[in-house]
Formats: structure tokens, C-alpha cells, sequence
């Protein structure tokens, strides 16, 4: 659509479109049904055949589809893909640290949980 | 294009500096921040000292009764809380704000009113916290309020709470302040300043506000688990309900550790300051100097649970944790031999500063060897919750963090107040504490292995602690003795005339520039970098010193206003935590008052002209 | 040796190290700091999950020791309708600030209206969600689950909230036309964090809905 007024003094490359944004929501709202779907299917009331096939796969493909969302939010509408790569770095930094607490405290505690704690 | 500015003669105030209370209550201007910070916090340090001497009296003998367990518990709890929250971190925040714009080459921090508003904040939070004394309530569990001893079951007095309540609010000084520091590092810099161009201090404090943001989020959480347990009936840390206190143990702990790097890394880069200027040589390694900064801060989140060896994570943690534990004592080293590497071969001028940097060196590795004696799990058995980890402990905080910190204070005193301390003072200052703190703090590495206990209020005659405790006692009442010394020596120089010069060390960074004290904009005008030690740098090209940098109008450098909604925004901060404390007395109506003041200091800030 | 004098502006840009204005600096490194503060929820939550004592639980039937009947607590449907929502609302967000940067007061008031109109509704579907969880049983004090998720959803839900009335101020403010394409930095503030609220929903929503 139009071009993109920036009020920065550093110029940035060729602003997304609406059109772009648009998609970029299709596309969420696609995967977050996926999400939902495969919920539906694999524990849901639309338990088919193939529930216990998937299992074991359920978490890993749902960590994937919420991480792609959670990368097409940050890169498209929060314009981390034509903004400075300082902005990604100070998001995605604290993000591996975040990571690693989150499963380090889980290790950790299930640990505890199984072999130290008494009952 | 330079804006034109014409010298004339010294007036007694810098232009635009106002005198009165309301001036500082509305202060925006880094400088006057960074005095009240370092103000408020040498009075809550003396505080916190004289908690410890009390402490130590109790102490000077077996079975004593001077103090009674619960106020013994009260005043360990509190004297660590005051000491690590209300003393090191507001006296290294003086530093940040005084001599981080001056060092870049800027004229304030990114938000001034931002910064106002983190004094306040930590101000509300300081005196919270000890005003339980007034009521005999004070905290009482530990500065590291372990679980479950912090629950209602075991703790249903209001002291836990003081506690709580306090540091959460301590907690958004520190964020706040963080996220208006790395802005300014980051945005502010001088043209020319490249990031391996700034000076040493500015690189640590830097790596100190990231260790800040990603820190301080951790133990809001845990403080609000433990709200909600106390004031909600949660059960997350309650056993009976399904909880777990040792989950409280590493939430604290993933927060704990960044924070004792964030204790001494403001004082690594103070030394880093101190030795070249008084070696009269460029700091050894810069760039290792930085790296090993980074990777310290990196690491600092993968090695907390070295603080709950004794808790029985099973061997892979434990392993896991004693090798990265060991690991960061790497960087470490290298930064001790890089500053060793600077005085090699330097002239060296044994001025009071030095002496206390000197000192530091001399102390932190004391420190650090008995630190990595616990990154061993077997061997920490032992001396877990033992005097030789208190030993440990004060060795890098008063052995490196005051003594850094007292290194910084005699170094930028000039720069800060316009006027010199007495070099003979200083170095009495120095002599007593070196001695009354090794003569407090050596011995504890003894009673400990020798299996005094921490945190205890008395132990019994006959187990061969008595000698040391006493002889430790007496090295306390010298560390006061040299305290008052320094008082001394501020006061002395208090009475001076403010005439000390711009430039009184030779100094490499460009705080030495301008004049003593500096004027509201700082720099008259912005001055261009072209390499590290950019005072030195310009020096150089001159083929000689600077000329003292004369007083200026200051005409057509437009600095912000003052503002008030920053205290109105902090007394809202406190307000609501304390109406969440006090919900069964004044009910959600306080918690709605509480965050409308809150709410409107917010507002009528967002919407005041910036000036 | 050339000087160059900056002086402090009146609210616009000024020159910068980076280039880059303080302000979304600052707002990114506020967000970088809230990542740990959700971490720390997040793995507060999945630490507790499947620990409770006793029911009712998210996604299994529970019978009481004294032979009251609870069924599995969550309810999808409403959780994903909000979930889209709030996805949708990132997009609309981001187009009324398309049309702040352009100029185009109808595009920025409209679209924001929508954005506040999501972020409402995601509210109004948690105070919902919550008020009859505890009609059902579920509180606080009932459980592990009880607390972590009233915990987790309801701090994630006051961010949403202040969100919300930070959006409501500037669409105000730019109903009066006082956010000008120069101002537009104001509303992009605004929308980072909006942004942010809607990406710690994208991890918390599976973690605590979807995965069992």
C-alpha cells in the first residue's frame, strides 16, 4: 500500500504493506487452529485412530507451531525483520535465559520430586 | 556547529543550580540523584554497621545474653537485607549516576525523570523496610527468606511481610533504574565513543544493568508466590498443599547469584579506573577486560544452585553445577591479572585511592579462593552454613565491594563535591580498615571449619571459639573506629572552600574535563572521541595537560525541568503494596486508592512537557 | 579538535550512538526484562503441573473424597475464540499504526478501536473464565492448579489490562488528531508491548490449555 513514514533519523528498508500484515494473520490464525486441531484429535472430544500414534510427538509439534507464531509476531509485527538487529538482540537474548530456567528449574525439580522428596 | 559560548568569571553557584529543599525534591539532574542516592545510602550503611556490632557484641562471648535469639535473628536478617539492598547497590547506583553521562559525554541520562523516580522509590522502599524496627517487627527469617519459614504457619507476625513488601519495592528502583542506564549507555555516548572506547567502569556497569533486567523479574516472582501464600492462602511453598520450599530455593537463588555479580562488578570497574590513573598506564587487556565481564555475567545464571549443594539435588546437578561454578572463576582471574598487569611497570602513585584499590586486589582474591573452595559439593558439606562462608562472603563484599566502592569515593570526591579529602585521613581510614577488617573477618575461616554454625544467636563455652570470636569482635569496633575517621575526613572537607581543580589526578576519562564540581549541562560542549582513555588521548595531541576548564553560562543549552510527579509516582508504588498488605484493614478500596495515586503520578508525568 | 553541540530537544528525535530513538530502546529492553518475569511464572506453572493434591483438574475428571463430581475445569472453545482474538488484535494494532506513520487519522482511530475491542473481550473472557472456575470449585487456595493458573493467566491478564488502558489514552488522544505521524512513536511504544502481551499468550495458551 503506501509507503511507510518513518519519524527514526536511520532510514529503514521497504516497509511491510497491510496486505502483508493481513496474511501474516491468516497465517496465525491457521496455525492456532492447527493447534487446536491437533489437541482436538489427539485428546479431545475427536479422539481418532490415529491419537496414540501422535502422542508422543503431541508437545514437539505444539512447541513448534506456538514457536513459528511466536517468530511471525516478532518479525512481522513487531518489524524485528527491518528493524536495527539490536532490537533482536536484546529480545532474544533474555529469551535464552529464559529457556534455560524453564528447563533447568523442570529437570531440577522433577528430580527432587522423584527421588529426594520423602512421599 | 559548535554553539558559542563565552567564559566569564566563576559564579558562586553554576548557573541554573538552585539551593533549597524543593529543588531536591524535584531534582532531575543525574549528578544531585547520585548525591542523594550515595547520602541515603552511607546513613543506611552506618545502620547496617552498627546491626553488625551489635551482632559482634553478642558474639564476643559464649552463652551471652545481650541479645535475645529473636532480635539475634532480626538483626542478621537485617543487616544482610541493608547491607546488600540499602548500602552496596544505592552506593554503586551513586557512582552510575554521577559519572556515567560525564564519562560518555553526555549531559544527563536518557530519562531524567526516570532516574528521579528510582530514588524515590528506593528511598520509600529503605525506610519501609526499617520502620518495622519501630513497631518490633523487623524481618526476621534471613535476607534469603527461605521457604517455609517464611509462611503464615511459621511466621505469622508482620515481619516476613516487611520484608517482602520492601523488596519488591526495592525491586522497581533497580529495574527502573537498569532499563534508564542501558539506554543511556547504549544512546548517549559522544560522537566517536565507540563501545570499545568507553571507559572500564561504564563497560561494567553496563554488563550490571543487563545482569538487573534479567535478574530482578525472578525474585518479583518468587516475592509474589510468597505474597500470595502469605496473604491469599496459596500453598505453592506450603507442603501440606502440594508445594515445595526448595522451589523457593532456586527461584531466589537463580536471582541470588546475578546479584552478587552485580554487588561487585560496579567495583571491578571502579578498580579498573583507579589503577591506571594512579599507575600512569593504559588498563592491561582492555578486551579481555570486557569479555571476561560478559562471559562472568553469562555464566552468572548457570550456577545458583551452588548455594543448595547441602539440599541433595543428586550428583549429576551437582556435578553440573560445581563445573560451571569452577569455570567462572576463569574469568575472574584474568581480570586480577590484568590489573596486576597494569601496575607492572607503572609509576605508581600512592595516594589514598590506590591504597584502597590495592587493597581490593589483595582482598577479592581472599575471597575467591575461599569461594572456589565451595564450588566443591563435598567439601562445601562442610562448610556449608558455617562462619567460613561467611568469611567467604564478607572477603568479596566489604574485602571488594566497600573497598572498591571506598577506592571510588576518594578517587571522584573532587569531582563530585569540588573539594579534596585529606590525604593523611585517607590513609588512616585505609591502615584501620584493612586491619579491623582482616581482624574480623580471618578468623571466622577458622571457627568455621572448626564447625561454628551461622545465623546462630550464641554457642556454647568449651568449643574453642571463644578466642577468635572475641579477637573478631574487636576487629569490628576498629572497622568503626575507621568509619568515623572517614567521617572525619568528609567533614573537614565539607568545611573547605569548592576549589578543587578540574583535572586533580591526571586523570584518562573525560568526567576530569570539566570543572569541579560539574555545571547542570556538564559539558559546555560535546567533545569528540577518538580513541580509549580519551582524556589521556586529547592530552596527547595537546603535548601537555588541559587548562582548567573555565565556568560557563551555560546560555542556549536547554537541560529538563524539574518535576515532582516522579515522587508522586513512587509514594503511588509503595502505596499499593502496602495496600495489598493491609487488604483485611483497609479492603480493595485501599488497593483502588492506592493505585489511583499511583496511576495519576503516571499520567500527569507521561503528560508534562519534557522541557 | 572539533566539538559538536547537542542540545536537548523539545520531545522529537535528537541525534543518537545508535541511531535509534531512546524511547523504543527502551521499551524493547523493558520487554527483554518482562521475558524472565513470565519465564519465572511459566516455570512456576509447569513445575506445580500434575502435583496437586486434589481436584479439580484441568483436563480430568475428579471425584472428591466426599463424592462430589467435577469435570475436567478448562473450556477450549471460549479460550481459543479469546486466543484469536488477541491474535487479530496484534494485526490491528499494527495497521493503526500503519496509518498513524501515514497520516490517516480514520485508519489509526478505526483500527485502534478494534485492537481496544479484542483486548476488552480478552479481558471480559478471563474475568468470565475465572469467575466461573471459581463458581465451579476452583480457587486459589483449592490447589496446586488453582493457584498456578489464577497466578499465571491473571498476571498475564492485568498486563492485557493495562494494555488496554494505555491504548484507550492514545485513542483518545488521537481522536483530538494529537498523534501526528511525528507522535507516531508514541502509539509504537504502545504496540510493542502490546505485542509482547499477545506472545507470552502464545506460549502460555498451549502450555496451559493444550497440553495435558
Amino acid at each position: 500500500m503506501d509507503a511507510h513514514v518513518t519519524t527514526a533519523p536511520r532510514h529503514e528498508h521497504a516497509h511491510p504493506t497491510a496486505m502483508l500484515y493481513a496474511k501474516v494473520g491468516l497465517v496465525l490464525f491457521v496455525l492456532t487452529a492447527l493447534e487446536v486441531g491437533l489437541y482436538e484429535i489427539t485428546y479431545g472430544e475427536h479422539v481418532g485412530s490415529m491419537a496414540s500414534a501422535i502422542k508422543p510427538f503431541f508437545v514437539p509439534m505444539l512447541l513448534l507451531l506456538s514457536a513459528a507464531k511466536f517468530a511471525l509476531v516478532g518479525m512481522f509485527y513487531m518489524h524485528l525483520k527491518q528493524d536495527s538487529k539490536l532490537f533482536t538482540g536484546i529480545f532474544v537474548f533474555p529469551l535464552i535465559i529464559a529457556t534455560i530456567i524453564i528447563v533447568s528449574l523442570m529437570v531440577l525439580m522433577a528430580y527432587h520430586m522423584a527421588f529426594a522428596r520423602s512421599g | 556547529m559548535a554553539t558559542r559560548v563565552q567564559p566569564q568569571a566563576p559564579p558562586p553557584v553554576s548557573h541554573g543550580e538552585k539551593t533549597g529543599l524543593w529543588s531536591w525534591i524535584t531534582t532531575v539532574d543525574h549528578k544531585r540523584i547520585g548525591i542523594l542516592y550515595g547520602t541515603t545510602a552511607f546513613i543506611f550503611f552506618l545502620l547496617g554497621g552498627i546491626e553488625a556490632l551489635l551482632i559482634r557484641i553478642q558474639l564476643g562471648s559464649p552463652e551471652n545474653t545481650f541479645l535475645s535469639p529473636e532480635r539475634y535473628n532480626e538483626l542478621f536478617t537485617m543487616h544482610g537485607t541493608t547491607m546488600i539492598f540499602l548500602a552496596i547497590m544505592p552506593l554503586s547506583a551513586m557512582f552510575f549516576n554521577f559519572m556515567i553521562p560525564l564519562q560518555i559525554g553526555a549531559r544527563d541520562v536518557a530519562f531524567p525523570r526516570l532516574n528521579a523516580f528510582s530514588y524515590w522509590v528506593f528511598l520509600a522502599g529503605g525506610l519501609f523496610l526499617n520502620s518495622s524496627w519501630l513497631f518490633g517487627l523487623a524481618p526476621d527469617t534471613g535476607w534469603f527468606g527461605y521457604a517455609n519459614l517464611t509462611s503464615t504457619q511459621y511466621s505469622p507476625g508482620l515481619n516476613v511481610d516487611f520484608w517482602m513488601i520492601g523488596l519488591q519495592v526495592l525491586g522497581i528502583a533497580s529495574l527502573a533504574a537498569a532499563v534508564n542506564f542501558f539506554v543511556t549507555i547504549v544512546n548517549l555516548r559522544a560522537p566517536g565513543m565507540k563501545l570499545m572506547r568507553m571507559p572500564m567502569f561504564v563497560w561494567m556497569s553496563f554488563i550490571t544493568q543487563v545482569l538487573l533486567l534479567l535478574a530482578f523479574p525472578v525474585i518479583t516472582v518468587a516475592l509474589f508466590l510468597l505474597m500470595f501464600d502469605r496473604f491469599f492462602g496459596t500453598h505453592f511453598f506450603v507442603p501440606s498443599g502440594g508445594g515445595d520450599p526448595i522451589l523457593w530455593q532456586h527461584l531466589f537463588w537463580i536471582f541470588g547469584h546475578p546479584e552478587v555479580y552485580i554487588l561487585i562488578l560496579p567495583a571491578f570497574g571502579i578498580i579498573s579506573e583507579v589503577l591506571p590513573v594512579f599507575s600512569r598506564k593504559p588498563l592491561f587487556g582492555y578486551a579481555a577486560m570486557v569479555f571476561s565481564g560478559v562471559f562472568i555475567a553469562f555464566l552468572g545464571f548457570g550456577v545458583w544452585a551452588h548455594h543448595m549443594f547441602a539440599t541433595g539435588m543428586g550428583p549429576i546437578a551437582d556435578a553440573f553445577f560445581a563445573l560451571s561454578t569452577m569455570l567462572i572463576a576463569i574469568p575472574t582471574g584474568v581480570k586480577i591479572f590484568n590489573w596486576m598487569g597494569t601496575m607492572w611497570g607503572g609509576s605508581l602513585q600512592f595516594r589514598t585511592p590506590m591504597y584502597f584499590a590495592i587493597g581490593f586486589i589483595a582482598m577479592f582474591i581472599m575471597g575467591g579462593l575461599s569461594g572456589v573452595m565451595h564450588a566443591s559439593p563435598p567439601a562445601d558439606l562442610q562448610q556449608t552454613d558455617t562462619y567460613f562462608v561467611v568469611a567467604h562472603f564478607h572477603y568479596v563484599l566489604f574485602g571488594g565491594s566497600i573497598f572498591g566502592i571506598t577506592a571510588g569515593a576518594y578517587y571522584w570526591w573532587p569531582k563530585m563535591f569540588g573539594r579534596m579529602l585529606n590525604e593523611s585521613l585517607g590513609k588512616l581510614h585505609f591502615w584501620l580498615m584493612l586491619i579491623g577488617f582482616n581482624l574480623t573477618f580471618f578468623p571466622m575461616h577458622f571457627v568455621g571449619l572448626n564447625g561454628m554454625p551461622r545465623r546462630t544467636y550464641t554457642y556454647p563455652k568449651g568449643l574453642g571459639f571463644e578466642t577468635l570470636n572475641q579477637i573478631e569482635t574487636a576487629g569490628s569496633f576498629l572497622l568503626a573506629v575507621a568509619f568515623l575517621v572517614f567521617l572525619v575526613n568528609v567533614f573537614q572537607a565539607w568545611r573547605k572552600p569548592r576549589n578543587a581543580p578540574a583535572d586533580p589526578w591526571n586523570g584518562a576519562t573525560l568526567e576530569w574535563s570539566i570543572p569541579s564540581p560539574p555545571q547542570e549541562f556538564n559539558f559546555a560542549e560535546i567533545p569528540v572521541v577518538h580513541g580509549r582513555d580519551a582524556l589521556w588521548d586529547m592530552k596527547r595531541e595537546r603535548r601537555g595537560p588541559l587548562p582548567e576548564p573555565a565556568r560557563v553560562s551555560g546560555r542556549g543549552i536547554h537541560m529538563p525541568n524539574p518535576s515532582y510527579w516522579p515522587v508522586v509516582a513512587a509514594i503511588g508504588v509503595l502505596s499499593v503494596l502496602l495496600s495489598l498488605m493491609f487488604l483485611s484493614h483497609f479492603g480493595p478500596l485501599g488497593v483502588v486508592v492506592a493505585a489511583g495515586v499511583l496511576f495519576l503520578g503516571v499520567f500527569k508525568w507521561a503528560f508534562e512537557p519534557a522541557g | 579538535m572539533a566539538a559538536v553541540a547537542h542540545e536537548v530537544p523539545h520531545g522529537l528525535e535528537h541525534a543518537t550512538a545508535t541511531g535509534l530513538d531512546n524511547r523504543k530502546l527502551a521499551i524493547w529492553t523493558f520487554i527483554g526484562s518482562e521475558c524472565l518475569f513470565f519465564a519465572a511464572l511459566i516455570s512456576n506453572y509447569l513445575v506445580n503441573k500434575g502435583r496437586s493434591l486434589v481436584g479439580p483438574f484441568p483436563h480430568e475428571p475428579w471425584t472428591s473424597p466426599s463424592g462430589e463430581h467435577f469435570k475436567p475445569i478448562l473450556e477450549i472453545p471460549l479460550v481459543t475464540l479469546g486466543t484469536a482474538l488477541l491474535l487479530f488484535s496484534s494485526l490491528f494494532v499494527v495497521l493503526a499504526l500503519s496509518g498513524a506513520q501515514r497520516g490517516s487519522r480514520k485508519a489509526l482511530v478505526g483500527w485502534l478501536a478494534a485492537t481496544i475491542a479484542c483486548g476488552v473481550f480478552f479481558v471480559g473472557m478471563q474475568v468470565y473464565e475465572f469467575t466461573h472456575f471459581v463458581r465451579e470449585g476452583l480457587t486459589l487456595k483449592t490447589n496446586l492448579f488453582g493457584a498456578s493458573f489464577f497466578v499465571l493467566t491473571g498476571f498475564h491478564g492485568t498486563h492485557v489490562t493495562i494494555g488496554v488502558i494505555w491504548l484507550v489514552t492514545l485513542w483518545i488522544l488521537a481522536a483530538r488528531g494529537k498523534i501526528p505521524p511525528s507522535k507516531s512513536l508514541n502509539l509504537e511504544m504502545a504496540a510493542l508491548y502490546w505485542h509482547f502481551v499477545d506472545v507470552v499468550w502464545i506460549v502460555i495458551f498451549p502450555v496451559v490449555y493444550l497440553i495435558k
